[in-house]
Parts: structure tokens; sequence; C-alpha cells
């Protein structure tokens, strides 16, 4: 096995633990943050990839690694905008779950 | 090479074991710690992966504002957190959500293990067209020359989340201050720290962008270190985040852009495409772009670390 294919094979665990936190976890934070572990095992597949394109000098191949600076600022901005929506939800109707409000009505698929 | 292996081998195992109790911890507030040291620790595997430019990144925005975000957020919710809790799935859903990753998780490794070998990679191509830009980081070349479009949208991304952040402002605080009003001892630990730090952090991230032509760096990493000295400073209590009103702060927040699109709109008469530089001038029109999107940066993630408007403008 080489370097690579070892982060490759982190970057699938860690998103299929991310996906599991995802389903799991009650609190809304914590599924954000679950979701932060998907894209950062996605983004780590991306720097598997650009690694294994490494050719005439360059460590890696320098497009993907470009896309994934991208990325994290772009996954870091609607982690942000996740957060306030759950903040802001929970100041006007106290929630601490995403559960619906009213255990009468049926959840909302 | 085996020593090599070896250490990547516990570093993985690291990030994993972290990963996991990040998930599984009970305290939230722990768990947003968690993440710090898993950013740091993730920050380390680009490095193995020989993306520094990509590592930087990663440990500025993932280990260090994506906690400062998750831990804020936390201890608003402490209240919550006993009735959350309470909430967990019981163990049949739990079987059933660890099935889903793991299949997924085995899935990717399948695709990991079966890449194409030769791998495809566009490094020929950069390396034939790094010469027209006049820099020596190609992924600074490929953010601010080739995929420049990318980019440039990025920025934009980066507006609307803040102004989506904004606008779950309530009414009455509309236009007011972001965040609360932080007291803190003026003598402590933090206020010192506060003092100590900006100077030097302002005077690295400005190297971090300069270098960022020929070596790793650039204008995302120059701009989080940035948006963190003007954190601590605002959470030390030694300044106060802005009104957002303030029409000064709303052009710092679109200047990046609007430089970008005023120079990528230049290259259609000059250069004969949108984002298409002059010959001769690529180097000093990057670094212009450079420079002005990265004080937008650093002001956009700051603010979006700080959330919509909390209390009204008393200033």
């Amino acid at each position: 096995m080489n370097v690579p294919t070892l982060f490759g094979l982190c970057g699938a665990v860690l998103v299929g633990l991310g996906l599991y936190g995802l389903v799991v976890s009650p609190q809304p934070l914590r599924k954000i943050l679950a979701f932060n572990l998907v894209g950062s095992g996605v983004f780590l597949l991306f720097g598997v990839v650009a690694r294994r394109g490494a050719a005439l000098g360059m460590g890696g191949d320098p497009v993907p690694q470009a896309l994934v600076i991208t990325g994290i600022v772009v996954a870091f901005s609607a982690t942000a905008l996740a957060v306030a929506l759950v903040l802001r939800l929970h100041d006007m109707t106290g929630a601490a779950t995403l559960a619906p409000a009213d255990a009468d009505e049926p959840p909302v698929a | 090479m085996n020593l090599a292996l070896l250490f990547d081998g516990m570093l993985v195992v690291l990030i994993l074991a972290v990963a996991v109790w990040t998930v599984t911890v009970r305290d939230s507030f722990a768990a947003g710690i968690g993440y710090a040291v898993y950013g740091l620790l993730l920050a380390l595997a680009w490095v193995r992966l020989a993306a520094v430019d990509a590592a930087l990144t990663e440990a500025a925005i993932g280990g260090g504002l994506t906690s400062v975000l998750m831990i804020r957020a936390t201890v608003r919710l402490r209240a919550g957190e006993a009735a959350a809790r309470a909430a967990t799935p019981g163990p049949l859903p739990r079987l059933l959500a660890a099935l889903l990753g793991g299949s997924v998780a085995a899935g990717l490794a399948l695709v990991v293990l079966a890449l194409p070998d030769p791998a495809p990679t566009l490094a020929p191509q950069v390396a034939e067209h790094i010469a027209t830009t006049g820099l020596g980081n190609a992924v600074t070349a490929v953010l601010l020359s080739f995929r420049a479009i990318d980019t440039l949208l990025e920025a934009v991304v980066l507006i609307y989340a803040l102004i989506a952040v904004w606008t779950l402002t309530p009414d009455r605080f509309w236009g007011g201050r972001p965040g609360p009003k932080y007291e803190t001892d003026p003598n402590g630990m933090l206020a010192y720290l506060a003092r100590l730090l900006p100077p030097i952090g302002i005077v690295v991230a400005v190297y971090v962008l300069w270098v960022g032509a020929d070596l790793p760096g650039g204008k995302f990493q120059a701009g989080t270190l940035l948006a963190a000295m003007w954190l601590l400073a605002i959470m030390a209590g030694l300044t106060e985040a802005p009104p957002i009103s303030r029409r000064w702060l709303r052009g710092v927040l679109v200047a990046g852009t609007v430089v970008f699109l005023a120079i990528g709109f230049a290259g259609v008469p000059l250069a004969g495409a949108f984002l298409a530089y002059p010959e001769g001038f690529a180097k000093p029109l990057i670094v212009a772009i450079e420079a002005a999107s990265m004080l937008s940066i650093a002001f956009t993630l700051a603010l979006l670390v700080l959330g919509p408007p909390e209390r009204r403008d008393q200033a």
C-alpha cells in the first residue's frame, strides 16, 4: 500500500463516519459538525487524486488542489449560515432539536 | 519508505480516532474542541499529500474558524443540550445508520483501490502555461489565472452567505452590531494575547499573501489569519464589531469582488476575453486581485463567525 491509497481509505472512512453522525446526532450543531466530516473526507479524496497526478516536479496535480481550497472556504461559509439558522431557530422557538414542534402533527418528510 | 508509511499509518489512526470521538462524545462542547484537533491533524495529512496550500487553508479554516464558530454556538445552546441528548435514536436506527455509513465508506474504499494507473493529471498543461502568468506557485496560477472564474464565483458565494446570515437579524437589531459585547479582564491573559499577537499576525498575513505568488500561501490563508486576529481583539473586548450598516464596512466587503470583476472585464478589450490578463501584466494584476480580496475575505470570514447583529448600534 502506498501513501495516497492509505489517505484515500482514510477519506472513505471519514465520509461514512460523518454520514453516521449526521443521521444519529439529535443536536443540529452535531449534525453540522458531522456534515463537515463528510466534506473533509471528500476533500481528502480530492487530495489523493491530486497526489496521484504528481508530474514534472509538482508534488500533485495543482488543479484539484486549487479546487479543494475553494471548496474548504465555501464549506465554511455554508457552515456559518447553517449555524446562524440553528441559533435563530433556537431564539425564536427554544427548540433544541430539529423534531417537529407539534407532536400531534405528522412530521414533514 | 517504510518508516514514512508507519508515520502516515499512525496519523490516519489518530485522525480516525479523533473523528470517532467528535461524532460519539456526549458533550457537544467537547465535540467542538475535538473538531479543532481534527482540523489540525487533517492539515498534517494534507502536508503528507504534498498539498501545502490546502494544508494551510485546512488548518486556518477547518481547525480554526469552524471550531470557533461551533464552540460559540454550543455555549449558546447549552440550555437545550440535555433535552436534545434525550432524543438520541434507539439501537435499531443507530444500527441502520451504521450500515448506511459503512456501505458508503466501503464503496468509496473500493473506488480508491480501483483508481486508474497511471492517474490522469493536468500538471503537464499547467507546467506548460505557467510561464505566461509569471507565477511560481502552480496552485495560485490555477486559482487566479486558469480557473479564475471559480475563484471569482467563490468570492461572490462568500458575500451571499454573509447576506443570508444577516437576513436572520431580528427587525429591531437591523443595522446593529453582531455578537455580544465582550467584557474581559483588561489585565488578563486573553487581553494580553490580543495585544501581543495581532501585530505579528498582520505581518505574517502580509508575508503569506506576498509569497503566495511563488510559494504555498495566498489570499485565503492570509485573509483567514487576519480574520482570526480581528476576532481575537473583538473577543478580548479590546474592540467592537462594527455595525453592519456602516458604508465603509460594506465597501470593504465587496472591494475584492469589485476589483476582480473590473480586471476581468478590462480583459475583454485588452486581452480578448473575460478574465484574460494582457501579456506581461498577469502577475501585477493577480497580486492586485489578491491584495484586495485578502481584506474582503478577512472581513467576510470574521463577520460570518460573529453571526447576525444582536444589539443596537449605540455608538
